[in-house]
């Protein structure tokens, strides 16, 4: 016989089929990016889409309202050097994102070291410890808002209470008072995070190590140093990093505070690019350019986030 | 160097009594075992000695010294734990030297010391490394190093052999035996572990739920067996154990399991007679029973049938149905058991062990 029916032929090549699909599915690398794609799928569409769409508009001069505009290279980037309400903004955004990180830090270490004392109602107050960084930031910082109110602060009417001032204070007056009320609002939301994750790692901590060098003779200070730094260190590197990246790129507690205001002098780059982009005067090009100064910055941070993430896991 | 006191210690943890009235005496330069089952408070009273848990009563005495309430680093003892719990961020050299730079001791003296300490240990090429990159023996001799740069009074030793593999732990056991019996060092050490105690003590504290059951040298603790407890804990397999019932009669005193009667060992009549006609506990260890195949022997053997053979190479272990419950002997490896056959079974009356069965107490 030379001829096959033609049935069988359809077949014999629908199994072939099968048996190749599965074989190609059997391969490690095929099957990797298969599990892989919907993630990368996602991140295409909702953050290099976005990405290099941002990047677009900041090469035009598109405004809200109108369907597209026109290309007009670097003009945007370079306007701004002459704008003094970003040259505030990027000086605001400084400060905000490096001054606060000490203090979170600081007092996130000092917390997570109690909490991780034993004493009575400890999970509780581990839960509640969280609880700033739980809250939605719009939410909590509607809280802060009253708490600085220039009329009904309770900190100014405490402090009148207590004869230290005359009158109220203006939290959110003057620039330095703004800038001032807005960090502590960010310490007070970003320490717990310092806290719980220095906390886990303060637990990670053996017992035996601390014994050994209680008995070699190490106070608790030394102990601090020699045995629970050098182990939690990697945590706290990790921690801070991306405290900084977080804060740099905020919007919400400027944005319910201050607006920017007073005159536009507590802008930071999520909040003047809002403004200037959407809010005010919907020049979109500018906007975008606006927070595009911001990649830099968030690249190199992140470049050496995962450099150091890599070493430890060398 | 330094004798140890543990004077009525007692220490509690929320109404449970982890060690209960422990008195203890260790003397310079002896290497004291602690053994006993987990739980049994071994590891809480090397604690209370070591510092790292406050007794609730009784005193601990160093030297001469009462250090009851002296924090551990006052206490001049250095302790070497399970997990060897070395600074991972550490050098092996960093390590040991760390105790020594916190005494403010001078660099030149550091460096002599750890030198000299890793070439005792056969460590001096490990000195640049980090623990992470040692096996475990090697962090097992670094721990170890640690503790014998410090030259303290005592050495407090928590199980540091069990995180070994076995051939690896008979090695390093040998060799702790030559460096403490050349450093001459108090040591007390903690083991679950009966032939580490066994091997290693010059003398052994047994414990059983924070009581110290036993004192006394290894030779003395497997031949005279204080009660039940120690009798079946030290040797392996442990001692056969059987209820039997004491008849006196005809000038003679018996000793009655279900069909089998056993003379009493003659110096021990008088002691037995005591509890004519009442049970007793008595115990036979396994190398005690001389088994042979058959119904070979003189008639006043026991024949008893056998159940299950366990060759283990050295020795072969014949578990044999008795009177009540199994009983196992040791035989000679060469000779052949069928399981279901018929052995005959000589008893080393001599070396028979009784017991109270209230208060588990040796009879003799």
């Amino acid at each position: 016989m030379t001829t096959a029916p033609a049935g069988t032929v359809r077949q014999v090549m629908s199994f072939r089929l099968r048996d190749r699909v599965r074989h190609w599915l059997d391969s490690e690398p095929v099957l990797a990016y298969l599990f892989m794609s919907p993630g990368w799928l996602i991140l295409l569409l909702f953050m290099s889409y976005p990405f290099f769409l941002g990047i677009w508009i900041s090469l035009t001069d598109r405004t809200v309202g109108l369907p597209s505009g026109e290309f007009v290279g670097l003009r945007n980037y370079t306007e701004l050097f002459r704008d003094r309400t970003f040259h505030l903004t990027v000086i605001n955004t400084f400060i905000y994102g490096f001054v606060t990180v000490p203090f979170k830090l600081f007092l996130g270490l000092l917390l997570a070291l109690l909490l991780n004392q034993a004493f009575p109602m400890r999970n509780v107050l581990r839960a509640a410890l969280l609880l700033p960084w739980i809250v939605p930031t719009a939410l909590s910082s509607l809280a802060w808002l009253m708490l600085y109110d220039a009329v009904l602060s309770p900190f100014s009417w405490l402090l009148k209470n207590w004869g230290l001032i005359e009158s109220n204070i203006a939290f959110l007056g003057t620039r330095t008072n703004a800038i001032i009320s807005l960090c502590i609002a960010n310490i007070w939301r970003g320490t717990p995070f310092f806290a719980v994750a220095i906390l886990a790692g303060l637990q990670a901590v053996p017992q035996e190590l601390h014994e050994a060098a209680a008995i070699e003779g190490a106070n608790r200070v030394q102990r601090f140093f020699a045995v629970t730094l050098p182990v939690i260190k990697g945590i706290v590197v990790i921690t801070t990093l991306f405290s900084i990246i977080w804060t740099f790129a905020d919007f919400q507690l400027v944005y319910v505070l201050t607006k920017g205001g007073p005159a536009n002098s507590t802008h930071i780059f999520g909040t003047y690019a809002w403004q200037i982009g959407i809010g005010g005067a919907g020049k979109l090009g500018i906007g975008a350019a606006i927070s595009l100064y911001m990649f830099p910055v968030l690249a190199v941070l992140s470049a050496i986030l995962l450099r150091y993430v890599r070493s430890q896991e060398a | 160097m330094a004798q140890v006191i543990y004077d009525h210690v007692t220490k509690r943890f929320d109404g449970v009594i982890a060690v209960n009235d422990l008195t203890l005496e260790v003397k310079d330069g002896e290497f004291l075992v602690l053994v006993g089952p987990s739980g049994c408070g071994k590891t809480t009273a090397l604690r209370c000695l070591a510092g790292l848990e406050e007794v609730s009563s009784g005193d601990i005495i160093i030297g001469d010294r009462v250090v009851t309430h002296i924090p551990p680093k006052d206490r001049d003892i250095a302790m070497v734990f399970q997990n060897y719990a070395l600074y991972p961020h550490m050098t092996v050299y960093e390590n040991m030297a760390f105790g020594l730079k916190l005494r403010k001791m001078p660099k030149q003296e550091i460096d002599r010391r750890v030198k000299e300490v890793a070439e005792m240990l056969g460590i001096q090429d490990l000195l640049n490394r980090k623990p992470r990159q040692l096996s475990g023996g090697q962090r097992q001799r670094v721990a170890l190093g640690r503790a014998i740069v410090r030259e303290p009074q005592v050495f407090l030793m928590d199980e540091p052999l069990s995180n070994l593999d076995a051939k690896l732990r008979v090695q390093t056991r040998g060799e702790l035996i030559k460096l403490q019996r050349r450093l001459g060092v108090t040591t007390i050490y903690v083991t679950h572990d009966q032939v580490e105690a066994m091997t290693m003590g010059h003398r052994i504290a047994v414990m059983n739920q924070g009581v110290l059951q036993q004192l006394d040298t290894p030779e003395n603790l497997y031949d005279h067996p204080a009660n039940l407890f120690v009798a079946t804990f030290i040797g392996s397999p442990a001692m056969n154990i059987f209820p039997a019932r004491v008849v006196t009669g005809e000038g003679a005193v018996r000793l009655v399991a279900g069909d089998v009667t056993l003379e009493s060992p003659a110096e021990q009549r008088g002691r037995l007679a005591e509890y004519a006609n009442r049970e007793v506990l008595v115990g036979i260890r396994p190398e005690d029973l001389i088994v042979q195949p058959g119904q070979v022997g003189e008639d006043r053997h026991l024949r008893l049938p056998v159940e299950i053979v366990e060759p283990l190479g050295s020795e072969t272990l014949v578990h044999l149905r008795g009177p009540v419950g199994t009983l196992i002997a040791k035989a000679d490896p060469h000779v052949h058991f069928s399981p279901g056959e018929l052995a005959s079974v000589r008893v080393k009356i001599e070396h028979l062990h009784a017991f109270d069965p209230q208060t588990e107490l040796a009879l003799f």
